[in-house]
């Protein structure tokens, strides 16, 4: 809470070897495996910053699509007449004030309410944005040329997921990480010790959603050209879903877990079943609600306290025999 | 009466059609340690929560030593220093045990954290007799202990009132011993206390005064040996023909 552990430091230093090591990336290969590796850390940086927000309050949020174009559209609107990281940084902003109005609105809002209205929000957006595209533009498209190739791309991507992961690891440790675990196990015990919940859930829906808005903002570039059905794509929401789900939510490197893996079978499946691609999704869905409900993550540490139960027992019974 | 630690005028709580609490008003002095008592149902609980902020009175106003409460929202109401425990016990069960007590200091008027936080947990589980139990898992925890542990977490906020909802309730006999203990100690060092209870001896060895309540209105309120007498007070508890 206070002092950093050496656990802390030795975790920090490997994550640091990690990333060096990633960043090495593009020197070695531009084809396939970088184009895969944007894909990786993309995904890494919104499910982690999905799970900043949901992992500790279990809502369970389908607006990062909403987040994700407001952040794309930041970028596309002005790109000729700003400079790139002040767009970035506008559309970090905008992120966090639709968070912000989505969450003073909906987070009074409990379970199946709030999934609906987020879901609900990310085609809203999207509308609004067409209309006003047509009635003001007569454009349907944006396009975004810049001088950013894909491995510019990544690292911007892979500073974005260390970022997540730094704010992440300070929120744990702050006093609105501790309200966080308050809430997530009693929401009443949590308001009569004096916290503001809706204030405290607001304001990392906020962060949530600013981070996923950088993520689109950077993003823009590779799409070169940006309609609202790709920047507002409600695949993305569903996709950060599963995967945070799959590596599981309780640890800030659970959806790491789930990311890696899911994106590599999703290139897989998707260049060999181009046709398939809902059916393999709702599948893997399913089969992640009804298997693994607490994540990779979470199974393992099922697995590694019954280990160590086991071994404290053999233990026991050795020292009395 | 500005010299009150509380002060409730005129509260009422209704749910629909049902009047839980009907136009109760009182006075708690500094200092002083109050039992509410009263039949299942008599809208107890409910005054309870009133004060706390987990409810919103239908009307009437209640006061902290001076500073009107009523209607605003229960974090509000613990940030100006009132604390509580739940007649169902609530641990924060995924949590150790010093971060449970950690959660009533850290949000607090006392807005406690880091070291400072962490020593006066320690201190206050040594206290409610769960020394060196600091990291121990809370939801294995016996009921007593979890007990232990929600006042442990209500004191950490230093609160100016204290409301015990039922927390001698469900002890077995030397238990309740060590909880009358417990509170009469508290009791010493001048805190103010609101407590709710069914266990009659307690309220005897523990009050110097008790209000009590039936069917959601105050029917006594003075010292206790004297209203516990009162004809009133048996028949609301023992009905009519016992008296």
């Amino acid at each position: 809470m206070s002092a950093v552990s050496a656990g802390e430091i030795r975790v920090g230093l490997a994550g640091a070897v990690v990333v060096a090591l990633a960043a090495c990336l593009p020197l070695v290969d531009q084809g396939f495996y970088l184009s895969i590796s944007v894909n990786i850390v993309l995904y890494a940086a919104l499910c982690t910053a999905w799970t900043l927000f949901s992992g500790p309050t279990h809502y369970v949020s389908l607006a990062t699509a909403a987040f994700f174009g407001v952040g794309t559209y930041s970028v596309a609107l002005w790109i000729d007449q700003l400079p790139f990281p002040a767009l970035v940084a506008g559309g970090a902003l905008a992120g966090a004030a639709l968070a912000g109005v989505v969450g003073v609105a909906t987070l009074r809002l409990s379970g199946v309410y709030f999934v609906i209205f987020t879901l609900g929000l990310a085609e809203l957006v999207r509308q609004i944005v067409t209309w006003a595209q047509a009635k003001f533009t007569t454009r349907v498209g944006l396009y975004v040329f810049t001088d950013f190739t894909e491995k510019h791309i990544y690292w911007m991507l892979l500073a974005l997921a260390v970022a997540v992961f730094l704010a992440g690891w300070l929120i744990n440790r702050s006093r609105l990480g501790f309200a966080m675990r308050i809430i997530g196990n009693d929401e009443t015990v949590a308001r009569h010790v004096g916290i503001d919940t809706a204030r405290a859930k607001i304001l990392l829906f906020m962060v949530s959603g600013a981070f996923i808005a950088i993520a689109g903002a950077i993003s823009a570039p590779r799409y070169g050209y940006i309609q609202p059905p790709s920047a507002f794509n409600p695949m993305i929401s569903f996709l950060v879903v599963i995967m945070a789900l799959l590596g599981g939510t309780s640890r800030l490197w659970g959806p790491l877990v789930g990311v890696v893996p899911f994106v590599i079978a999703m290139d897989l499946i998707s260049a060999r079943f181009p046709n398939h691609m809902p059916i393999v999704m709702g599948l893997a869905f399913l089969a992640i609600v009804y298997l693994l409900p607490h994540g990779v993550t979470g199974r393992l540490e099922q697995v590694w306290t019954r280990l160590r139960n086991r071994r404290a027992l053999a233990v026991g019974a050795e020292r009395t025999a | 009466m500005s010299g009150a630690a509380l002060s409730v005028a005129g509260a009422r709580k209704a749910f629909g059609g049902l009047i839980a609490v009907n136009d109760v008003s009182f006075d708690i002095g500094q200092g002083e340690l109050v039992g509410l008592i009263g039949p299942n149902g008599s809208g107890k609980t409910t005054m309870l929560n009133l004060i706390s902020g987990a409810l919103r009175p239908s009307a009437g106003r209640i006061s902290l030593a001076g500073i009107d409460i009523s209607g605003k929202p229960a974090h509000a109401i613990a940030r100006l220093g009132v604390a509580r425990t739940f007649q169902l016990v609530r641990v924060l069960p995924s949590m150790s045990a010093i971060d449970n007590v950690i959660a009533g200091a850290a949000f607090g008027h006392m807005r406690l954290w880091g070291s400072e936080a962490r020593q006066m947990a320690e201190a206050l589980l040594e206290r409610v007799g769960l020394g060196g139990r600091a990291a121990a898992p809370t939801a294995s925890m016996t009921y007593i202990d979890q007990k232990r542990l929600e006042l442990a977490r209500a004191l950490a906020g230093e609160p100016r009132l204290l409301l015990l909802d039922e927390w001698l309730a469900g002890l077995n006999p030397s238990e309740l011993r060590l909880g009358i203990d417990l509170v009469r100690d508290l009791r010493a060092e001048g805190r103010t206390i609101v407590m709710v209870e069914h266990v009659m001896d307690a309220i005897r060895s523990l009050c110097d005064r008790c209000i009590v309540m039936s069917s959601g209105a105050k029917i006594a309120d003075g010292a206790v040996a004297e209203v516990l007498s009162r004809r009133e007070v048996v028949s609301a508890y023992l009905g009519d023909d016992d008296a």
